[in-house]
């Protein structure tokens, strides 16, 4: 089933309760999915900064020292443990650098996202739990997603669950079941993609990342996702500046929008968005079947 | 009056009160205040009793409704009045997927826009939506009728039985065996009186073309024994 909530800000003065409000929100949706939560916020950006999120299965032999090793290695960088994920903050030119230098001297960490702006949190568990243990509620930002997860397509781990990242502060989280995912991550690995997992929705999170890596804004992205992705879908995608929904042609997994002056947000159900500011007067619809929807604060401004 | 705020109260709470109502029951008009998208909010009602909900609904409202009169002054979330034996289930904002799915009987109003398979396989009830319906609506709808004021999505009346369709605005496609029919006197008939107890004015059943069945799919045919 899985429930999938986001908030796309408009209004700066609600950016300090972007994590409070994606919390309320995907725990209202608990009962559509306990498995695993997940939550994707963006922001914090600083010019030339750049941000790594990763997890590990034994965070306290992991993160301890890490900083101190990453200096030896050649990298100045800040590292902020949260549970079991830990930020890196670091230059944007050593990005690069920095993923092989964890591979070499953390070679059991996993990488939850990085980019400019996008931290990503994600375990096994209740919203609840998950947002408690990472503090979420305390997170400012300008827009944000979140899942939690009925386990249909593969196994319920830290991985399998949502939101997926698989390019610069890119991700995605997903409602439905893929039928052509198997087919599709060949394709995408032959074309230089690597995967995780045997998940279906990391599948779809790496061809919007192929399709925007050729040029394609997230728009046209998901416009031939629509194309491209055969089974059932309600998506809904983060990129550093813009927040997308679709649906596929069927439209039977629920979605419901409401947007005001102050924001844009997106529930699997009207029930996570009654607690936001203003939703009496919002304007309330269900996304049509089959159509891009997406707001780009770089191209609003 | 009873009034139940479902922002302390249990839906159960709700629910069990009105089932206990029994013939000639005092009580009848109910009031829900702060619904907040809950899910089957006064389903299985079998008495003539007055519902009005104050905001928004989640799935299942007034599921399996038999006689009683439901208004949600907000919008239905997916499969409102579904299965509804008799009675008038009326939605003041927008319906999502599936309303009044398998309905057998009573009047659905949906005073704004219909989603999907709005009627999928109804069975004898009555739905008047004063704006569109999605795409798939009436799917294999054996009776009864569906009126829509506005525009209606692909594939409308797909495998259609008996059900019959009126639509006053442009129909996207229409699904297989549905075809548009000739409208005739008891049909102009059935019309006015349907829109008169939807509360529909300004509005004349000249208006509608009519969609039905072409009945070619429903009987077996010899001539497809080789499809099976």
């Amino acid at each position: 089933m899985c429930g999938i909530v986001g908030l796309f800000l408009k209004d700066k003065s609600l950016e300090p309760e972007l994590g409070n409000l994606l919390s309320d929100m995907l725990i209202t949706m608990t009962d559509r999915g306990p498995d695993s939560a997940g939550i994707a916020i963006y922001g914090g950006t600083a010019e030339g900064r750049a941000k790594i999120t990763i997890q590990s299965a034994n965070p306290s032999a992991d993160f301890e020292g890490l900083a101190g090793d990453l200096e030896k290695a050649g990298i100045k960088a800040h590292v902020w443990v949260k549970s079991t994920h830990a930020v890196i903050e670091l230059d944007a030119s050593k990005l690069a650098d920095m993923r092989e230098t964890l591979e070499r001297i953390r070679p059991a960490v996993r990488l939850m996202g990085s980019g400019e702006s996008v931290e990503i949190y994600k375990e096994i568990g209740l919203p609840k739990d998950v947002v408690a243990r990472f503090g979420v509620r305390a997170m400012s930002g300008t827009h944000g997603i979140g899942h939690t997860r009925m386990a249909t397509e593969s196994a319920v781990t830290t991985l399998g669950a949502h939101p997926f990242s698989t390019g610069a502060d890119q991700c995605l989280v997903h409602n439905g079941s893929l039928s052509n995912h198997n087919n599709l991550r060949r394709e995408l690995v032959r074309e230089g993609m690597t995967f995780e997992t045997q998940n279906d929705s990391e599948v779809a999170a790496a061809y919007l990342t192929a399709e925007m890596a050729k040029g394609k804004d997230l728009g046209q992205a998901l416009t031939g996702a629509l194309d491209d992705l055969d089974g059932f879908f309600t998506f809904v995608v983060g990129t550093k500046s813009g927040f997308g929904v679709v649906r596929d042609p069927i439209a039977c997994k629920p979605a419901v929008m409401a947007e005001t002056d102050q924001y844009v947000a997106f529930g699997s159900e009207y029930r996570a968005l009654v607690n936001l500011p203003g939703i009496e007067d919002a304007r309330v619809w269900e996304p049509e079947p089959a159509t891009v929807y997406f707001w780009d604060h770089d191209k609003a401004a | 009056m009873p009034i139940f705020d479902l922002s302390n109260t249990p839906l159960r709470e709700l629910n069990s009160a009105l089932h206990a109502l029994s013939q000639g029951a005092n009580d009848t008009e109910f009031e829900v205040v702060n619904p907040r998208g809950s899910h089957a909010v006064a389903v299985g009602i079998d008495s003539p009793v007055t519902v009005a909900v104050r905001g928004s609904v989640g799935y299942y409202c007034a599921g399996m409704n038999d006689g009683g009169r439901v208004t949600v002054h907000g919008s239905a979330g997916p499969g409102v009045a579904e299965n509804m034996m008799s009675g008038t289930v009326v939605i003041e904002g927008d319906a999502s997927q599936y309303a009044g799915a398998t309905g057998r009987g009573g009047l659905l109003v949906i005073k704004g826009n219909a989603a999907s398979r709005c009627g999928i396989s109804m069975k004898g009830i009555d739905i008047v939506v004063h704006g569109s319906i999605g795409h798939m609506s009436a799917f294999m709808g054996q009776s009864g009728h569906l009126v829509v004021l506005g525009d209606a999505g692909d594939a409308l009346g797909d495998s259609l039985y008996e059900a019959k369709l009126f639509v006053r605005g442009e129909v996207k496609s229409l699904g297989s065996d549905c075809i548009e029919k000739e409208m005739r006197p008891e049909h102009l008939e059935k019309l006015t009186e349907l829109l008169e107890r939807a509360g529909v004015t300004g509005v004349r059943p000249e208006e509608f073309k009519r969609y039905g069945s072409a009945r070619k799919l429903y009987n077996f045919n010899i001539d497809n024994a080789d499809a099976y």
